[in-house]
């Protein structure tokens, strides 16, 4: 990227974020920390049956608590327009299909009173038998067409099963990952205020992305996208479940339009689980065929794994293993089963973080089993092109990231697990593999008059540095100091823009803002004369670039390395060291990708040692409904955590050369600790996590 | 959460009466079980009775070379007290192995003892659960109950008391000073302030209605006691535990003088193992006798399909406890080499 | 930061009467210096009084059961989970809230600057209760406050300093969790405010609260 001599690029350097001071002195506000005047306060009514349907809903009790302004229930709340979603069909009807689908709507003057008259609102129902409880073998299960993402569900290559039937050495092993939560640490919240007079709606939001938040709001109120502007400015953190609208930013802007005041409304913590989207659980089945040498044959990998009633999506958990390996014969396939559940959606790497806990623990079981380090497994089944696809790899750098990460761990120095008292050690590692996506977007640079610039876009920060790094990549388009820069982003009224997800924003945003800026040095250029007082501005739009289909297959790739500890008396296991080396194009912001490398390995950590929910079979929520029972690592379990990258010049991809990061740090994670605890205890675990109960089990109790 | 009045309690005799004239009252301290359940709408008080404004801050030493420790007297406090730190090492580190350092500045000595059960079904209102609602029946029995009771429990509720603290206090025999405004002030000892769920789990203790925990009252250590707590947990820290274990030994010549153990995370409440000490009580505590007594204990346990675990889990931190205190105990046999 | 003035109409419709009812109490709290009289519903929690009814939004809520530490604030100089006190029974209290930890010029604790040269945070919404926490963190080990981790053999005596050690550091902070997994820049900020020894700039609980 051009500079002048006397500009250091600013991609590539350590700039500390720009919000960074509105965050710790409590100054930056979220989507619930809007109050206007006459603001009213919303809580939702979770129905409290698996399946069945309102019979009716007294409102009377709740009514009478003072200060009570309304109750909606779907007899009376405003009819919604068209939604691409169904789940967001809030109100509408009496049918329930899952625990916790949302029945009713209390608003009051007071966060108090909306509560209590939450309390009071008396629902009766019909119920119908439910069915909540995935298994490999379910009557119902079926093969959807694709798999989320746009991916065929089943893709075949050769003769797998011949392949498999004729392999010398095979690998055949069942995984199985829990549902789990994306919790962040704001719960979804939004602040609807509904203007009759001037027939506009503008909403707060937690959300990845104003601009999608918009468009449903507008659909289901019948409204032009004119008529609503969404604001996302601080998000409290998302990991794929604030990655479109959720329930609690209709219901707030339907009842700020039906009671004509301010709605406040955020989520209690206990009703995420069942309402904002969930990682599906993943039972898997995976094959592997081999020659003594470790080259593989033959590569089977079946995912079953559950949807709602409301909504299909299927976790594409066998989607990695087609980028992954080399291997001629291959069959990956999902099976879905559509139960009476909260309807699952995007967690964190969807797809790649459980199907590479499960790839990557049976490439483990086969090093094993062949006496190969498992490092040099990987090396050997290196493949040239995709192996689904049969496309170049823009950029591949697995090996690399497997050789210098050893180097870094020590790994010769730890191929023997150790006994220190009661705690067994060991070691293991995993490969993780991220797609690079793009999505069009447009952004708008203006030269001020005071030597300023300001970049427009509506792009979000949900904790991934994005305010920061599209400063950088402006600054450098334009060729002048960081500090010259400022950067608008969280509103619809700026440019439109894709939203913060799949690890796109950075490569998306950061295209259309390089593009204009490079339009706005050009201009600049052909400028004489001071600046007029509203100052030069450009425009641009990826459209084009971005939806132009690149001939290369494009990922970013991954090394993890872990070490634990294993308590033989407790069955606690906890992570010692962790490394992760990556492989993800041109690295930005060292100091804002390292967090994300790091943030991703702790939800790794999370995946395999903590973090657990289970389908009640009886009520049909998940039993582990908040953040005491639901275990998100806490401070003392993550360990000092290495993440390194190695420099990858990649001119397939974007402007930048940058591939996503947000997401490859969780994926392979949890299969490097997994592979690890049976290097330290000689036990496969082969169902995630690994908490004292499957431990101690798994050593037989013994002391 | 139900609106409610709110009484501000200056002495004992006040919050007694305010008790008795305001029916439905709860009486309040750190509030961070309390106010937590309230949220739930699984407490509904009509009225708090607020004791933090009384005089129950104090940790005292007796003539008697024990300790007095106030109702009010914060986790926190408690467990830095150095009197506390010395003399007993269990109930300091129950203490600091239990929620976080924020809930610990707040909770006091009496909320401690009186916290609920963290049973998911006690707390969804729009679940059976006998503990919150005699007669609705017990959800976790069939359901969703790896983190329940081994011991002790009943077809009317296997939920588990979640005190650390607890557990210490039942090992240290610990007593419990109760007020109330008709009958002055009683002792129980801690290890029976808890009950079994029996037939009727919604009661907890043996608390009377409108009672007040005012003082924890620890006997002086056993000559030559050393105590311990360990806690297992599913992550490193800010965790219930699945099970734990409050262990006290004295040994003379090689045997043992005086033991107590209390499990955490298997019953009702804190389960003194009276079974495994009577064992042990003059006993050479090898590996082998211990573990015969703690197994002897443990036969009483009766898991469910999902919690069997928790047998082995605290097999396992009983054994270990009483090792690790052999070894630090003094009287103890020459150390032998580990293996 | 001083709290923006509270709008009227929200006011007039919210408040309650202004004689205290049954369920209504006068409150007096002194917060970041500034001293509130407030008419309160006995239910409001001390979080909900900062953030709707004095504009203090900086203590998060990411639980509102103290699970989490998003709330945690300083009351009368000890870290506390602000959701679950009621407001009420904290008359005459002084709080200090994440607004009040920088300098009335502006300049930030040092803990505050710690967290922005170790990027401590992402998406900053566990930040301002780290932030609150991890004074109290200082203070407690300075106060020879032992911990989970402090060896059974460390010295009982309150008057000893605990050396914060990455593991000390990270059991003591185990109370506000973070999910976008800053913990390591988290850690390394608190352990290079311990090492300075600069806690902070609030101010000084008073002697009879910190043992």
């Amino acid at each position: 990227m051009p500079t002048t001599p006397d500009t250091p690029s600013a991609l590539g350097s350590p700039a500390r974020r720009s919000e960074g001071r509105e965050k710790v002195t409590g100054a930056a506000r979220y989507a619930a920390e809007h109050t206007p005047p006459g603001c009213a306060y919303a809580w939702p009514v979770p129905a409290t049956i698996a399946r069945g349907r309102v019979t009716s809903v007294d409102t009377a009790p709740a009514t009478a608590v003072p200060g009570v302004i309304g109750v909606l229930t779907p007899y009376d709340a405003p009819r919604l327009g068209a939604a691409d979603d169904p789940t967001l069909r809030l109100l509408q009807d009496l049918s329930v299909p899952h625990r916790g689908w949302y029945v009713a709507l209390a608003v009051a003057d007071t966060l108090e009173g909306a509560r209590a008259a939450a309390a009071t609102v008396r629902v009766t129902y019909e119920t119908d038998p439910h069915d909540v409880i995935l298994s490999v073998d379910h009557q119902r299960a079926y093969t959807p067409e694709e798999a989320n993402g746009g991916h065929p569900a089943h893709r075949e290559q050769g003769d797998p099963d011949a392949a498999l039937a004729a392999a010398p050495v095979r690998i055949d092993c069942a995984y199985a990952v829990a549902p789990l939560h994306n919790h962040p640490m704001e719960p979804h919240s939004a602040t609807a205020d509904w203007d009759e007079e001037r027939h506009h709606l503008t909403v707060h939001d937690s959300s990845q992305g104003a601009g999608p938040v918009r468009t449903a709001l507008a659909a289901l109120l019948k409204l032009t996208d004119e008529d609503v502007t969404v604001v996302s400015e601080h998000v409290g953190g998302g990991f794929g479940c604030k990655g479109t609208p959720r329930p609690h930013v209709v219901l707030a802007a339907m009842a700020s339009r039906r009671y004509g005041r301010p709605v406040k409304l955020a989520l209690p913590r206990n009703h995420l689980p069942a309402t904002v989207g969930h990682r599906a659980p993943t039972l898997h089945r995976i094959r592997l065929g081999a020659r003594t040498d470790g080259t593989l044959t033959a590569l089977t990998h079946e995912v079953t794994t559950h949807t709602s009633r409301v909504r299909e999506f299927v976790e594409q958990a066998a989607v990695p293993a087609r980028v992954m390996y080399a291997v001629p014969d291959m069959r990956t396939i999902h099976r879905a089963v559509a139960l009476d559940v909260p309807t699952p959606s995007w967690m964190r790497a969807p797809g790649e973080a459980p199907g590479m806990y499960a790839l990557e623990s049976a490439m483990d079981e086969l090093a094993e089993t062949l006496g190969i380090d498992p490092i040099e497994l990987r090396v050997r089944n290196e493949p040239r092109t995709e192996p689904d696809s049969g496309l170049p790899f823009s950029s591949r750098h697995l090996v690399e990231c497997l050789r210098e990460g050893a180097e870094r761990f020590g790994w010769a120095d730890c191929r023997e697990p150790r006994r220190q008292g009661p705690h067994l050690i060991g070691s293991g590692v995993a490969a993780a593999t991220y797609p690079v996506l793009v999505a069009p977007s447009t952004a708008r640079a203006h030269a001020l008059p005071d030597g300023g610039y300001l970049v427009e876009i509506n792009a979000t920060d949900i904790g991934t540095g994005a305010r920061t790094v599209l400063a950088q990549v402006a600054a450098d388009a334009l060729r002048v100091p960081l500090d010259r820069v400022s950067v608008a982003i969280g509103h619809t009224g700026l440019p439109a823009a894709s939203l913060a997800g799949g690890s796109s924003g950075t490569g998306s945003w950061g295209w259309a803002v390089h593009d204009a800026c490079t339009a706005l040095t050009a201009r600049l250029e052909r400028h004489h004369g001071p600046l007029p007082t509203v100052g030069l501005s450009a425009s641009a739009d990826t459209t084009q670039s971005a939806k132009q289909k690149s001939p290369y297959s494009r990922h970013a790739f991954g090394a993890h390395f872990a070490e634990v500890r294993v308590d033989t008396i407790t069955g606690e296991v906890r992570a010692r060291r962790m490394l992760g080396v990556f492989a993800a194009g041109r690295i930005l912001n060292p100091l804002t990708a390292r967090s994300q490398f790091k943030g991703g390995m702790v939800m790794g950590l999370g995946m395999a040692l903590t973090e657990h929910s289970t389908m009640d079979a009886e009520f049909g929520d998940f039993a582990e409904s908040d953040l005491a029972a639901y275990h998100v690592p806490a401070h003392a379990d993550v360990p000092t955590i290495e993440a390194h990258w190695i420099d990858e010049h990649d001119k397939h991809l974007n402007p930048m050369g940058s591939k996503g990061i947000g997401e490859i740090g969780i994926v392979g994670t949890a299969a490097a600790i997994g592979n690890a605890f049976c290097h330290a205890t000689g036990h496969r675990l082969r169902e995630l996590p690994l908490t004292p109960d499957r431990v101690l089990t798994a050593l037989g109790g013994a002391g | 959460m139900k609106p409610f009045a709110y009484v501000r309690a200056t002495s004992l005799q006040e919050a007694a009466a305010a008790y008795a004239s305001h029916p439905g009252s709860r009486y309040i301290g750190g509030g961070t079980n309390l106010v937590d359940l309230m949220k739930h709408d699984v407490e509904t008080p009509d009225t708090l009775i607020d004791l933090t404004r009384l005089p129950l801050h104090d940790i005292r030493e007796l003539p008697t070379g024990g300790l007095r420790v106030e109702a009010g007297v914060s986790n926190t406090d408690l467990a830095v007290h150095p009197l506390v730190r010395t003399r007993y090492p269990a109930l300091s580190q129950a203490l600091l192995a239990g929620a976080s350092g924020q809930l610990r500045n707040v909770a006091t000595t009496g909320g401690n003892l009186l916290q609920r059960t963290r049973c998911p079904y006690f707390q969804d209102v729009s679940k059976p659960c006998n503990k919150r609602e005699p007669g609705t029946g017990c959800a976790a029995r069939d359901g969703v109950h790896r983190d329940h009771a081994v011991l002790g429990h009943s077809e009317h509720c296997i939920a588990t008391h979640p005190s650390d603290m607890a557990v210490a206090l039942a090992a240290l025999d610990a007593e419990i000073e109760l007020y109330d405004g008709e009958h002055g002030t009683r002792r129980v000892a801690a290890a029976g302030f808890h009950r079994l769920p029996g037939e009727h789990p919604e009661r907890d203790t043996v608390l009377r209605p409108g009672e007040i925990v005012t003082a924890v009252l620890l006997p002086p250590p056993a000559p030559g006691a050393v105590s311990l707590y360990r806690k297992a947990r599913d992550r490193a820290s800010y965790a219930f535990a699945l099970a734990s274990v409050a262990a006290v030994l004295a040994l003379h010549d090689g045997r043992v003088r005086h033991v107590a153990l209390a499990f955490g995370g298997l019953a009702h409440r804190p389960w003194r193992a009276t079974t495994a000490e009577e064992r042990l009580t003059g006993a050479v505590p090898t590996d082998e006798a211990v573990r015969e007594a703690v197994d002897a204990e443990l036969a009483a346990a009766r898991p469910l399909p999902d919690n069997a675990f928790k047998v082995a889990l605290a097999r396992n931190l009983a054994r270990d406890a009483v090792a690790t205190l052999v070894r630090s105990a003094p009287g103890a046999p020459p150390a032998r080499p580990q293996p | 930061m001083a709290a923006r003035e509270r709008n009227p109409l929200r006011q007039q419709q919210a408040a309650p009467p202004s004689a205290p009812g049954p369920v209504h109490s006068r409150v007096a709290l002194r917060v970041n210096g500034r001293s509130h009289v407030l008419d309160l519903d006995n239910r409001v929690t001390l979080l909900d009084a900062l953030r709707e009814r004095l504009d203090l939004t900086g203590s998060k809520k990411g639980c509102d059961h103290g699970q989490c530490g998003a709330c945690t604030v300083l009351v009368d100089g000890r870290r506390a989970n602000s959701c679950l006190l009621l407001a009420v029974t904290l008359d005459d209290s002084e709080i200090v809230t994440v607004e009040g930890l920088a300098a009335p010029d502006g300049a930030l604790s040092p803990l505050q600057q710690a967290f922005l040269d170790h990027d401590a945070f992402q998406c900053g919404y566990c930040t301002p209760g780290q932030l609150c926490s991890a004074v109290g963190v200082l203070r407690e080990a300075a106060a020879g406050h032992p911990s989970h981790v402090t060896g059974a053999d460390a010295p009982a005596d309150t008057a000893r300093p605990v050396v914060l050690s990455a593991e000390e550091i990270a059991e003591r902070l185990s109370g506000n969790l973070c999910r976008c997994g800053a913990y390591n820049g988290i850690a390394e900020a608190v352990a290079a405010c311990a090492a300075a020894g600069t806690p902070d700039r609030t101010p000084p609980p008073t002697p009879d609260v910190i043992a």
